[in-house]
């Protein structure tokens, strides 16, 4: 998010019809989503306090009514078909302006997006960056258990896919990659990104039941000294 | 009323680039007008509805006004989320046009059914739902509304047959059309049974039975106003439709007569129970549940016979 937010993503304005659009598939991820926006400047520091509070635009996932946000999201496995609409709309106009989808792997078991990936591969379009949040983890226990997704980098290659396998933690690595990318007509690219969950808090790392579980007071300040922030 | 929609379709093409129209797989001897004169605008998206109605968002918040083409369960029940979560609740253009409805697919049997989809689709006060009588209709309902801001849901009859005599192809979003003018009883019908209601109306007037024949043609926006004026006259009214009697055009009725406390004694007629596996034709599957103008004949009359002299 920081990568797309914060270099790759060009958005003169939100209401611009040509700016690149972005779509959090895993729209329970909306948090960070609302910070990446609060640092360009499309959500004041006010409103960003009243996250989750009556009366609010910004809820546990993204509302198509908040400046910066292209698309509701929350249900998993309809933000890719969504995403290429938007890359085939940018193609029929032919727009330059590209489309990114982030999803998360456990999304990979919703048939919807499959379908999404067929026929982007069948239509070429290389003006659609999809990144999987690959953190081997999903509400009630890891993926391998659940619904085992590898080898991921040999299924999306088969769907026809340019596919690039990469560390989700490291933004230069990141945002080469995706410098990297052709946006002329070719396969869809997928970013395979291997992350860990909970990456930098210690005591939530790889721990399913962060997923769902609140931190107290001094578990928030735990957090906050791991990671560096008075 | 399909071939007549497309070509109506193909005609607003002409003049606004901004109609697409995406199939599931779906429209052999009906899309092809379509196709051959705007391959550029026109998808094949494959057997993957729920794909069809997200590339569909996509494409209408990019500017475009998406038609999406399947049968009806196809192109509702199967993409009914994505039809909520998109087009719905971003209040974008895009029209699903569902095919067949009711039983019209006869022998492929229920899972080609529509009897559910009017009840989905007008439950959300952000959808359009338009169900024509006849391919005369069919033309003008497009006509009126193509180009509505938010999304719109068409339940089309494979018919390219049937006109119904009297309607001469009038619509008007949010209002009822009077097809015939009767004194004992109403009659208030959606979609291709509207043929077989008039029938009934011949029946019963042969009878001695003076009944009157309403159109519903655009369920939501509903004709709120026109139905409570037009039941305030009777004492009894049948609905009939290619539908369950639960959610569609009988509950409409309901509403109306319930929330304007009128006097009028309801009697709906359409699906009352869960298909059996047993199939048959159009006619056959009518017959099944009642709804041939013979039997919708018997059962308004019956239904008049109940109602106490004034």
């Amino acid at each position: 998010m920081a990568v797309l937010f914060g270099s790759v993503l060009h958005i003169p304005d939100p209401n611009d019809p040509e700016r690149d659009r972005f779509i959090l598939s895993k729209g329970h991820a909306a948090l960070a989503l609302y910070a990446a926006l609060h640092v360009r400047g499309w959500i004041s520091a006010s409103d960003l306090s009243t996250y989750c509070s009556d009366g609010t635009y910004l809820g546990v996932h993204p509302e198509f009514a908040q400046k910066g946000v292209d698309f509701c999201s929350g249900s998993l496995g309809q933000g890719l078909p969504i995403g290429v609409g938007a890359a085939l709309a940018a193609r029929m106009q032919l727009s330059q302006r590209r489309v990114f989808v982030l999803v998360s792997d456990a999304e990979c078991n919703e048939g919807s997006l499959w379908e999404a990936v067929m026929f982007a591969a069948h239509h070429k379009l290389s003006n659609l960056v999809v990144i999987i949040d690959l953190n081997g983890q999903q509400a009630l226990g890891y993926t391998n258990q659940v619904i085992n997704l590898a080898p991921m980098v040999e299924r999306w290659r088969a769907f026809g896919w340019d596919v690039h396998d990469v560390d989700g933690h490291d933004i230069p690595g990141l945002q080469n990659t995706i410098e990297s990318l052709t946006v002329s007509v070719g396969a869809p690219h997928v970013l395979i990104a291997h992350t860990v969950f909970g990456k930098g808090v210690s005591y939530m790392e790889n721990q399913i039941k962060w997923h769902y579980w609140p931190m107290s007071e001094s578990e928030y300040q735990q957090a906050l000294q791991e990671n560096g922030v008075e | 009323m399909r071939s007549t929609f497309i070509n109506a379709l193909v005609e607003i093409a002409k003049i606004d680039t901004r109609i697409v129209l995406l199939t599931g797989d779906l429209g052999y001897l009906a899309i092809e007008p379509f196709m051959d004169q705007f391959p550029d605008r026109f998808f094949n998206i494959g057997v993957a509805e729920q794909d069809m109605v997200g590339i569909a968002t996509g494409l209408a918040e990019s500017g475009f006004i998406p038609f999406v083409y399947s049968i009806v369960p196809f192109a509702v029940l199967r993409p009914y989320e994505f039809i909520r979560n998109g087009p719905i609740m971003h209040q974008f253009p895009v029209r699903i046009v569902g095919i067949g409805g009711g039983m019209e697919y006869g022998t492929n049997g229920a899972t080609h059914y529509g009897l559910e989809d009017i009840g989905l689709m007008r439950m959300h006060p952000g959808m359009s739902v338009i169900v024509p009588a006849d391919y005369g209709q069919a033309k003008t309902c497009l006509d009126a509304t193509w180009n509505l801001p938010g999304p719109v849901y068409y339940r089309l009859s494979k018919d390219n047959q049937t006109l119904i005599p009297g309607l001469s192809g009038r619509f008007e979003l949010g209002h009822t059309q009077n097809i015939r003018t009767g004194t004992d009883l109403i009659m208030i019908t959606i979609g291709n049974i509207t043929s077989e209601a008039v029938k009934a109306a011949d029946l019963l007037e042969s009878m001695g039975i003076s009944c009157a024949v309403v159109s519903v043609a655009s369920m939501n926006p509903s004709p709120i106003g026109d139905l409570q004026e037009t039941l305030s006259h009777y004492r009894v009214a049948i609905t009939v439709e290619t539908h369950y009697v639960t959610g569609g055009l009988g509950s409409l009725v309901s509403e109306v007569i319930a929330e304007a406390g009128l006097t009028c004694r309801l009697v709906r007629c359409g699906v009352k129970t869960t298909p059996t596996g047993m199939t048959g034709s159009q006619e056959y599957m009518l017959r099944l549940h009642g709804l041939t103008g013979e039997q919708l004949a018997k059962t308004a009359s019956e239904a008049l016979r109940q109602i106490p002299p004034r």
